[in-house]
C-alpha cells in the first residue's frame, strides 16, 4: 500500500498490512444479480430467530383463548392451574385490568371514528374466537399448556356478529356499546352524477374480498426480559422501531429503557406489522415476575390471532360511453374492522381508495368507505393493504365492460389507459403517477403470451364444445408504494411520517458498516444495501456489512412494510455515502495539499482534477482514523447519517396475462401460462425482483383459487389448520414467466420503484379474469373467490348473474 | 401445538407389542409413521396414555412375492411401496394411489398398515384395499387372524382392529393376466386430501370385436364417499360388457358411481357436489384403467 501514510503506529501496520481495502471501481453491483449474502445462514438456520432465544431462568407462557365469538366473563378462576407440576404463576385480565393499557391504533381515519378500548387480555368480555383470556407461566412450554385445561372460566354468551351488512341494521347487536359503524370515509372528485347520467353504458358488479389469514413460514415468538431498570424485548415483528415507542406509551416503560430487537425474521407479510397483545403481556409479565418470559405461537393459534388480512365487500359501479372510453366510477366499500381497530387496520381499505381508478383516465370518481365491526380477529395490513383489493376490483370490472361491448379485454384498456407521454400525470383520486408505459409492459406481455394463438384456441375450444376451456385473464396494473411522504401520511391522519433513516461508517480498514433503519425479514437488504455502497463508494461488495433491527443499534427507523424499503431506506443509504464521500473529500484534500473544490472522486479515489496523483477511499478513511493530520475545523471521521422523506409514493405497474385451462365438468382450474411483465423501474438486483415478483404471484393466485378463513355462524373459525386452510406449494403453481421494461422513477435519485407486493396485487384479478372469461359461453360472469372447484362447478351449472 | 404427556414403549418383538398393548389397554395406541396420529397428539384430539412404538420392528416390514398375492409389511413406507418392483409388477394399483400421498417427506414416514389402520375415508389406500379385496394379517396374545377388506372398516376411523391387536400386513391378491389399473383422485393442492377419489381396475376382453375392446370385468373402490371407503358394485355391473369404442357405454354405468354412498360435507365440497365428482371421475378412471391395459 502507500508508504506516504504517515499517521501513527497502528495506522501504519494497516496501512502495510492486507487489512486496509483497495477500491473496486470498475465493477457495477447496482443491476447484478448478486447472490444474497444473508441466505447461507438464513436456510442453514444458523442464526438466532426468537424462538432459539435461551435464558438463565426463562420462564413460557402460554395463553388461554375465548373458545366464544362474543360473550361476557362472568367468572374467573385460574387457582387450580397453580397446583400443575412446574407452574410459577397465572393470570387472567382482572390481574392486569390496572397496567395493561389499550393497544394502539395510529390510524384515525375520520374525526369522529369509534376506536373502542382494547385490553391486550379480555377482563369483562370477550369479542372474537381466540381473544387471550388468561395465561399460565411455567418452568416449560409442555407444562404451561397442560395447565391451561384447569383454568376455569364462565362465560355467558352474547350474540355473534358476523355478517357486515346486518351489522349496519337497526337493531343489529352490538360488538361494542358505541355501535357496529366504526367510521365512514369518503373521497369524491369529478361529477359524478353528470358521468352516470344517461350513460350509454353502466357496469355493476359486488365483488367478495375474501377474509385471509397472513401465513409467514416463522411463527410470532416473543422473548422479554428485564434487569429491573430496563428491558429488551425479542420479538419476530417487522416493526421493531415502530414497536418500540408504542409499547413504552401502552406499559410506560420509558423509551430510552426499552430496546426492541429483531433479530432474522422468517416472513411477514404485514402480519407482523402490529403491536401485538402478546407483545404487551410479555413485557407486563417481565416486569412482574423479574424473570426472562418466552411465548412461541403454534401454527392453530396463529390462525386464529395473526391479523387477518383483506375482508372487503365492494359494491363497485362505472359509467362509460359506448366506445368503452370511462366516465365515472362509484365505489361503495364495506371493510371488516374485526372485533378492535389494531395498528393500521382502518387506513387499510383507505390506501385502495386511491388505486380503484388504476391506469385509466375519467371524469368522475366517488369513494366510500364504511368500517365495521364484527366479532371476528381484527384485520390489518396483508401484502398490498387495500391496494390488491381495488386493483381486483377496476381490473375483473374492465374486462366486464370489454364484454359488455364485446370488445378485447386489451383494446378496452388502451382506449382508457394514461399514454406514456402524458406522464406525470394526476389521476382523479389525486395521486401524481411520476413514470410509466403501460404500452411497453403491454406489447412485450402480448408478444411472451402468445396471445393471438392463445385466443384462436379458445374459440376452438368454445366451437367445439370442449369440457376442457380455456380462459384468458388480463391484469394492466399499477400500485401507490414506497410509504411515504410524510406530510401526505399527515393529511390522511396517519400517526407518524414516512422517512427512513440510514448511517454509513467507514471502518480504519476501509470496510463498510451501514446502519439501516428498514428491518428485513426475508427481503435482502444486506446484498441490495451492499450493492448500492459498493457502487457509491468503489468498495468491494464484501466489504459491506448492514446491521438492522435492534434499536440498540439503530436507533431511528420506519422499519419495512409497503414495499418502501428500496425506495425510501436505500434512498437514504445512498445520501448517506454521498455525505460519506463529502467529508473524504475534505481530507483527501488536505493529503494531497489541494483545494477541496479541485478533488474529483472516480475509479475509488480522490484526485485533484487533471492529475493522477490520489488517495483511495480507504485511505482517507484510515488518515481520518488516525487523526494525526486532519485539516483545522474537520472532525476525525467520515461516519454520515442521512434521513430521507419521499416527495411522492413510488408507482411500480404491470400488464399480467394467464391462460387457465377449466374443467366443465368437475368445475377444477389449472394454469396454463402466467406471463407477469413488471416495470418497478431501476433494478438493484434482478434476482431478488424476481423471488418478490414469484411469491407474490404466488400469494395473489392463491387468494383467487386457495385460501378463505372460513367462520361458522357461532363465529367459531374453521381454518385453524393448513388441512382447512389452503395453501399452495410449488407444485400447485406454473412455472411463471416474467420480464421486465424499466422505465425509471423520476421521485428518487436511484430511479426505484418498490416490487414487494406487485406480483400480490396484480395476479389475483388476472387469474379471475381468466376463468370468468373461460366460463363466458355457460352464461357465467362471475365466481367468488377462492374459485374452488365446488364454486367454478355450480357456477357452470346455473350461470351467475 | 402441544401434545399432552404420554408414556412411549418401544417394545422389541411384535409378541411383547400385542403383550404390552394388551396390558395397557384402551388408552394405548400403536406408533408407526406417525403421520396421522401425532397431528392428531398435537391438536390434542387424541390423549393416548402410551405410545407403543412399532415402527422398528424388522418383522413388520418388508414386501415379499407371495404365489397368489403380495405381502406388505405394515410398516412399510410409502415410499418403499412406490419403488418396489413387486408392486410394480404384480399390484400397480397400490403403486399408482400411494405415489399421490400427500409428499415426498410424508411418504417416507408414512406406512401403507398405518394409513390403513386409521381409517380415514379421504385417505387414498383404503379405497384402493377394497377394490383388490385386500387381506389384513393382524396379531393379538391369541395368535394370528386374517380380515377381509370389506370386514375391516366399520365406520368413520374405526376398524375391526380391537383391543391389543397390532395390524402385522396386508396381503394383496393378484389379479393376473389383462388388467389396467388407475387412480383418479381429485383435489384442490398437491398436499391436500381427495374431495373425492376413484380405483380403478379393468379387465378387457381378449379380442377386440367389431365395436373394439369391451370391459370384461372392473373393480372399484371410491375415497371420501362415506364413512367408509366404498366399492361401487353398481358400476362394476353396470359396466360389465361395455365396449370402449363409440358410445357411452362406460359414461352411462359410470352414472351409478353415487349408488349408495353417503358423502360427507366439509369445507371442500357439498354432497351432491361429491357425488357429481363421482360418477364423472369414476368415468374417467375406467377409460384411463383401460387405457393402461
Amino acid at each position: 500500500m502507500t508508504e506516504e501514510i504517515d499517521a501513527g503506529f497502528v495506522a501504519r501496520q494497516i496501512a502495510e498490512s492486507d487489512m486496509l481495502s483497495e477500491p473496486a471501481p470498475d465493477r457495477h453491483e447496482v443491476g447484478a444479480a448478486r447472490r444474497r449474502k444473508e441466505d447461507a445462514r438464513l436456510i442453514t438456520g444458523r442464526t438466532q430467530w426468537t424462538d432459539n432465544i435461551q435464558l438463565p431462568g426463562m420462564l413460557y407462557v402460554a395463553f388461554l383463548r375465548s373458545p366464544m365469538a362474543h360473550a361476557r366473563i362472568t367468572r374467573v378462576d385460574t387457582s387450580a392451574a397453580l397446583h400443575h407440576p412446574g407452574i410459577v404463576a397465572a393470570f387472567s385480565g382482572r390481574d392486569f385490568a390496572g397496567e395493561q393499557g389499550s393497544l394502539p391504533c395510529v390510524w384515525p381515519v375520520t374525526e369522529d371514528i369509534v376506536m373502542p378500548d382494547h385490553p391486550p387480555m379480555a377482563v369483562d368480555e370477550v369479542r372474537y374466537v381466540g381473544e387471550a383470556v388468561a395465561c399460565v407461566i411455567a418452568t416449560d412450554r409442555y407444562k404451561a399448556s397442560d395447565a391451561l385445561e384447569a383454568i376455569e372460566i364462565d362465560y355467558e354468551p352474547l350474540p355473534a356478529v358476523l355478517d357486515m351488512t346486518e351489522a349496519l341494521k337497526e337493531g343489529s347487536p352490538k360488538v361494542h356499546e358505541a355501535g357496529n359503524r366504526s367510521f365512514v370515509w369518503k373521497f369524491a372528485q369529478g361529477d359524478i352524477d353528470a358521468a352516470f347520467r344517461d350513460a350509454p353504458v353502466v357496469v355493476e358488479r359486488t365483488f367478495v374480498q375474501q377474509r385471509l389469514i397472513p401465513t409467514a413460514m416463522e411463527p410470532r415468538a416473543v422473548v422479554a426480559q428485564t434487569d429491573g431498570d430496563s428491558f429488551t424485548l425479542h420479538s419476530s415483528t417487522q416493526v421493531p422501531h415502530i414497536l418500540r415507542i408504542m409499547l413504552a406509551q401502552v406499559t410506560g416503560i420509558p423509551e430510552h429503557k426499552l430496546r426492541v430487537v429483531a433479530p432474522d425474521v422468517g416472513g411477514g407479510f404485514g402480519s407482523k406489522l402490529q403491536v401485538t397483545a402478546e407483545e404487551v403481556l410479555l413485557l407486563l409479565l417481565a416486569r412482574r415476575l423479574g424473570k426472562p418470559v418466552k411465548w412461541t405461537e403454534s401454527r392453530s393459534e396463529g390462525n386464529l390471532t395473526v391479523h387477518h388480512g383483506r375482508d372487503q365487500l365492494q359494491r363497485i359501479s362505472l359509467a362509460a360511453d359506448a366506445e368503452g372510453h370511462i366516465r365515472g366510477l362509484r365505489v361503495d366499500l364495506l371493510a371488516d374492522m374485526g372485533a378492535y381497530l389494531m395498528l393500521v387496520t382502518p387506513g387499510i381499505p383507505i390506501l385502495g381508495a386511491f388505486m380503484y381508478n388504476g391506469i385509466y383516465k375519467m371524469d368522475a370518481y366517488d369513494f366510500t368507505c364504511t368500517g365495521v365491526f364484527t366479532t371476528k380477529m381484527p384485520t390489518d395490513a396483508y401484502r398490498g393493504a387495500g391496494r390488491p383489493e381495488a386493483t381486483f376490483a377496476i381490473e375483473r370490472l374492465m374486462d366486464e365492460l370489454a364484454a359488455e361491448l364485446s370488445l378485447d379485454p386489451i383494446e378496452v384498456r388502451r382506449r382508457n389507459w394514461i399514454a406514456h407521454e402524458e406522464f406525470p400525470y394526476t389521476t382523479i383520486a389525486g395521486m401524481t403517477y411520476d413514470s410509466g408505459n403501460y404500452e411497453a409492459a403491454t406489447d412485450k406481455a402480448l408478444a411472451l403470451f402468445g396471445y393471438d394463438k392463445l385466443r384462436a384456441e379458445q374459440a376452438d375450444r368454445r366451437d367445439r364444445g370442449d369440457p376442457v376451456q380455456l380462459g384468458i385473464g388480463v391484469s394492466t396494473f399499477t400500485e401507490m408504494c414506497g410509504l411515504a411522504p410524510s406530510r401526505v401520511l399527515g393529511s390522511l391522519s396517519y400517526g407518524a411520517g414516512g422517512w427512513e433513516h440510514a448511517s454509513v461508517r467507514m471502518l480504519p480498514t476501509g470496510k463498510v458498516e451501514v446502519i439501516t433503519g428498514t428491518s428485513p425479514h426475508g427481503q435482502g437488504h444486506e446484498t441490495a444495501w451492499s450493492q448500492i455502497v459498493a457502487d457509491a463508494l468503489s468498495v468491494p461488495f464484501d466489504d459491506v456489512s448492514v446491521l438492522h433491527g435492534d434499536t440498540a443499534i439503530s436507533h431511528k427507523g420506519m422499519d419495512t412494510y409497503g414495499s418502501r424499503s428500496l425506495v425510501v431506506g436505500g434512498v437514504a443509504v445512498l445520501q448517506a455515502c454521498d455525505k460519506v464521500k463529502e467529508k473524504a473529500r475534505h481530507i483527501a484534500a488536505h493529503m494531497l495539499e489541494a483545494s477541496a473544490d479541485d478533488i474529483e472522486f472516480a475509479g475509488g479515489s480522490f484526485k485533484v482534477r487533471g492529475t493522477e496523483s490520489g488517495r483511495t477511499i480507504q485511505e482517507v478513511a484510515l488518515a481520518a482514523f488516525a487523526a494525526h493530520d486532519l485539516p483545522q475545523g474537520v472532525e476525525p471521521s467520515l461516519d454520515s447519517d442521512a434521513t430521507f422523506d419521499p416527495d411522492n409514493f413510488s408507482f411500480p405497474h404491470g400488464t399480467h396475462l394467464c391462460a387457465v385451462e377449466v374443467d366443465t365438468e368437475t368445475g377444477g382450474t389449472k394454469i396454463r401460462l402466467y406471463v407477469a411483465v413488471d416495470d418497478v423501474g431501476k433494478v438493484v438486483n434482478p434476482m431478488i425482483v424476481e423471488g418478490q415478483v414469484h411469491g407474490g404471484l404466488a400469494q395473489g393466485i392463491a387468494q383467487a383459487l386457495f385460501e378463505e378463513a372460513v367462520y361458522d355462524a357461532e363465529g367459531n373459525l374453521l381454518t385453524t389448520t393448513m388441512a382447512d386452510y389452503l395453501l399452495p406449494s410449488a407444485s400447485d403453481l406454473p412455472d411463471f414467466v416474467t420480464d421486465r421494461t424499466e422505465t425509471p422513477a423520476t421521485s428518487n435519485p436511484l430511479g426505484v420503484k418498490g416490487v414487494g407486493e406487485a406480483g400480490t396485487i396484480a395476479s389475483t384479478p388476472a387469474v379471475v379474469n381468466a376463468i370468468v372469461d373461460a366460463l363466458r359461453p355457460y352464461g357465467v360472469n362471475d365466481v367468488t373467490m377462492p374459485c374452488s372447484p365446488e364454486r367454478v362447478w355450480r357456477a357452470v351449472q346455473g350461470g351467475t348473474s | 401445538m402441544i401434545p399432552a404427556s404420554f408414556d412411549y414403549v418401544r417394545p422389541a418383538s411384535l409378541g411383547e407389542a400385542v403383550q404390552v398393548l394388551t396390558d395397557a389397554g384402551e388408552d394405548a395406541k400403536v406408533l408407526s409413521g406417525g403421520q396421522s396420529l401425532l397431528p392428531l397428539l398435537r391438536l390434542r384430539l387424541a390423549y393416548p396414555s402410551v405410545l407403543v412404538d412399532v415402527g422398528r420392528l424388522e418383522e413388520l416390514r418388508g414386501i415379499r412375492d407371495e404365489d397368489h398375492h403380495v405381502y406388505i409389511g405394515a410398516t412399510t413406507t410409502h415410499d418403499e411401496v412406490v419403488r418396489s418392483p413387486v408392486v410394480n409388477a404384480e399390484c400397480p394399483l397400490v403403486a399408482l394411489a400411494t405415489a399421490t400421498v400427500a409428499d415426498p417427506a410424508v411418504r417416507h414416514r408414512g406406512t401403507l398398515g398405518g394409513s390403513l389402520a386409521h381409517a380415514d375415508p379421504a385417505g387414498d389406500l383404503p379405497a384402493v384395499a377394497v377394490a383388490l379385496d385386500m387381506e389384513f394379517v393382524i396379531h393379538s396374545t391369541s395368535g394370528e387372524r386374517v380380515v377381509a377388506a370389506r370386514d375391516f372398516f366399520l365406520d368413520y376411523l374405526e376398524t375391526a382392529l380391537e383391543l391389543g391387536d397390532v395390524l402385522a400386513g396386508i396381503r394383496v391378491p393378484k389379479l393376473g393376466e389383462g388388467w389396467g389399473f388407475h387412480y383418479e383422485k381429485f383435489h384442490r393442492t398437491a398436499q391436500a386430501w381427495a374431495i373425492v377419489g376413484v380405483a380403478a381396475a379393468v379387465r378387457l376382453s381378449g379380442q377386440a370385436s367389431g365395436e373394439g375392446r369391451r370391459i370384461e370385468e372392473a373393480r372399484i373402490g371410491l375415497t371420501n364417499m362415506g364413512p367408509t371407503p366404498v366399492r361401487a358394485t353398481q358400476v362394476e355391473s353396470a359396466v360389465r360388457g361395455a365396449g370402449l369404442n363409440g358410445g357411452d357405454a362406460v359414461r352411462e354405468a359410470a352414472q351409478n358411481a353415487a349408488e349408495d354412498t353417503s358423502p360427507p360435507t366439509d369445507l371442500h365440497a357439498a354432497p351432491d357436489y361429491r357425488r357429481h365428482l363421482a360418477r364423472v371421475l369414476t368415468h374417467r378412471a375406467l377409460l384411463s384403467a383401460a387405457a393402461a391395459v
